[in-house]
């Protein structure tokens, strides 16, 4: 079992003959993700051909749904064009959208989610890897060789860091369920929680990983929401512990402000509801295996 | 990115905010000029990009223009907290009857913008914040209505402002959430917004912070970044698209990935050495991006090892060693380097690497340990 992608996921790429869009294509089919279509406006009708299948290129996210009726779209155009992007595919009825793109303005970030939220439609991202269900889906960039099918669900706001989480369960023959981006933005679509609440309700996740980072106070809120709703157990890890206050770094969302968002207070609030915090990526297996 | 006080005031001014009626200098003469222009007592207050000014005597007060000129000069030049003073901005002295604070940010756990106003202007608001946050009044924005005339009363009444203030209140307050919005700010301050001498509403000092990742679409904003905020590496890193902060230790790390970035470092720390720097190649990093990354750690002199932990996903390893052994090649390497490649292309990067000397490393912690130890032989040799 999984959460949000599985082996039944339709995925229409957004961007599909770009760059990034054609190169990450490629990559996802290779690893046996269904993609059913594309989008490049101004380029309908053309095809993309990766070696094993040639996908149906679209003008437009409405023609792509009604011709091959996606249930998951992935976002990779450039910052510029990624909130259209993202009103474009819930307008047209697509229930989960992925967007990887980083760099998205504030303020535009403020307004897609007030929309969201008022149409139901789940976002997970922008700046994130994506989402993997080991063997079955991938969505976005997180490379399938660093994982394998199992019990231990993972969500995390960082994307090599998460590779290297999930490499490093891999390598101690612990599998995973999903494998879950949520990005590195100050505002996203989907939050720790939400994907701690997928997770506690899915039958195939017996444990969860947790890898949260400076910034905001998202971990603080998981916590206490893992104390009264997670029966499972839920190990963390917190990157930043030596990042100097004020700074951003990388992560338009990692900076301490204020005195808020310090990885002190993080660890502190998770341990204090009985997640074990591991001092390294490389200890997650063995606190994952006593717990 | 951060604007100046006069920057951000001027700025304000085209929304109709009532600011004083000052100029900026660059030199002791133009002080004097636009002092003696202005007519009547002036404050001098220099224009850097940290706070604390007035403390380090970057504020004062002249009754004439001569000393103007004499203030102009001995804070032009002057150091505070490690920048120096390029440009003062003389406005004309205000008389104070009363001190408000007024900003507008981003509140990430609501996910809106957030408007603050507390009646103990001119201090530091995250002192107050912390002290007695009671103080302050809070309003959240709804993205699609903007800022309601009822939402500013609200404040202006919370604040205990006298009613005959509240209709210029009302307009300020609207017109700084249309600058906020309109240019993309993660931060505006003004503060402190003062009762003057005539009873009417000034913004005496302010302050903006816009949101980096959308100067794309402000191309006057991004012409007035003053680069003295950074230091060389970083303006250099910055303009070829790589993150890269300055930090006090000795070990240089470059890392794909802003969290695994992170971990480097903290990991660093953990095994008990001090990282240089914070600087992540962002995903899908190229041979040439390596190399001027290679550059950047290498140019700073604290540098006496320097650690590569890449995993590849987006990014190549065999890309990433060509980058390595380009950028060995154009300058002689005196520090010992240690390298972990994990993922994608993994066996041609190591490949490529086996003939350069370097030292490998399978694991996250054995690469900082390494870097930890080789950065301790070569303080103590």
């Amino acid at each position: 079992m999984s959460i949000l992608i599985n082996n039944k996921t339709k995925l229409l790429v957004q961007g599909i003959t770009g760059k990034q869009g054609s190169f990450h294509t490629r990559l996802m089919v290779e690893y046996g993700t269904n993609i059913v279509g594309g989008t490049t406006p101004g380029k309908g009708g053309q095809w993309v051909d990766t070696d094993s299948v040639k996908l149906p290129v679209f003008d437009t996210v409405r023609e792509a749904v009604e011709a091959t009726a996606p249930n998951c779209s992935i976002i990779l155009v450039p910052a510029a064009y990624a909130p259209d992007a993202i009103y474009e595919a819930t307008d047209a009825g697509i229930p989960l959208i992925v967007c990887t793109t980083e760099h998205i303005p504030v303020q535009d970030m403020i307004k897609v989610r007030a929309y969201l939220d008022q149409k139901g439609t789940r976002l997970v991202g922008p700046n994130c890897p994506g989402i993997l269900t080991p063997d079955q889906c991938k969505v976005g960039f997180i490379p399938g060789h660093s994982a394998m099918p199992g019990n231990v669900g993972i969500v995390s706001r960082s994307g090599t860091l998460t590779y290297e989480v999930m490499y490093a369960l891999t390598l101690q023959g612990i599998g995973q369920s999903t494998c879950v981006g949520i990005g590195g933005d100050p505002i996203n679509g989907t939050s720790f929680i939400d994907v701690l609440t997928l997770f506690e309700e899915d039958p195939g996740t017996e444990k969860i990983v947790m890898i949260g980072e400076i910034g905001g106070t998202d971990e603080e809120k998981a916590a206490r929401y893992i104390a009264e709703h997670v029966t499972k157990p839920v190990v963390s890890f917190i990157a930043g512990q030596s990042a100097p206050p004020g700074k951003r770094m990388g992560h338009a969302g990692a900076i301490v402000e204020g005195g808020v968002g310090t990885a002190e207070e993080k660890v502190a609030a998770l341990e204090a509801v009985g997640v074990k915090v591991a001092r390294q990526p490389e200890d997650i297996p063995g606190l994952l295996a006593n717990s | 990115m951060k604007l100046h006080e006069y920057q951000s005031k001027f700025r304000f001014a085209e929304y109709g905010i009532p600011i004083p009626r000052g100029k900026v200098a660059s030199t002791p003469e133009e002080a004097h000029a636009i002092a003696l222009e202005i007519g009547g007592p002036v404050v001098i207050k220099a224009q850097v990009l940290v706070g604390g000014r007035g403390k380090a005597g970057g504020v004062k007060l002249a009754k004439t223009a001569d000393e103007a000129e004499q203030h102009a000069r001995q804070i032009l030049g002057m150091d505070i907290k490690g920048l120096t003073v390029k440009k003062v901005l003389i406005d004309p002295a205000s008389e104070i009857k009363d001190e408000i604070y007024l900003g507008l940010t981003t509140d990430r756990a609501a996910r809106r913008i957030v408007m603050m106003a507390s009646a103990a202007g001119g201090v530091d608001i995250e002192e107050v914040a912390a002290k007695t946050p009671e103080k302050i009044i809070k309003v959240h924005i709804e993205p699609l209505l903007g800022l309601r005339d009822y939402q500013a009363r609200d404040i202006a009444n919370g604040i205990g402002l006298s009613r005959k203030n509240w209709q210029q209140f009302i307009s300020i307050a609207k017109a700084l959430y249309r600058c906020y919005v309109a240019n993309d700010a993660s931060l505006a301050e003004i503060n402190p917004l003062i009762v003057d001498g005539n009873g009417e509403l000034l913004a005496v000092d302010g302050k903006m912070v816009i949101d980096d990742s959308a100067l794309f679409r402000h191309e006057d904003l991004v012409n007035m970044r003053d680069l003295s905020e950074e230091t060389p590496a970083e303006t250099e890193a910055r303009e070829i698209g790589l993150a890269y902060i300055k930090l006090d230790g000795d070990i240089g790390c470059m890392v794909n990935g802003a969290g695994l970035a992170m971990t480097t470092m903290d990991i660093i720390k953990l095994y008990g050495g001090e990282p240089a720097n914070f600087l992540d190649t962002a995903g899908g990093a190229d041979a040439d991006k390596v190399a001027e990354a290679f550059h950047i750690i290498l140019s700073d002199p604290d540098v006496k090892a320097v650690l590569v932990n890449i995993f590849g996903g987006i990014t190549r390893c065999d890309e990433v060693a060509k980058g390595i052994l380009d950028a060995m090649s154009e300058v002689e390497v005196t520090v010992p380097i240690v390298i972990r490649l994990v993922g994608t292309n993994e066996q041609e990067g190591k490949r490529l690497l086996a003939d350069a000397n370097l030292e490998t490393a399978t694991t996250l912690a054995e690469a900082a340990q390494k870097a930890v130890r080789a950065a301790d032989t070569a303080t103590h040799n």
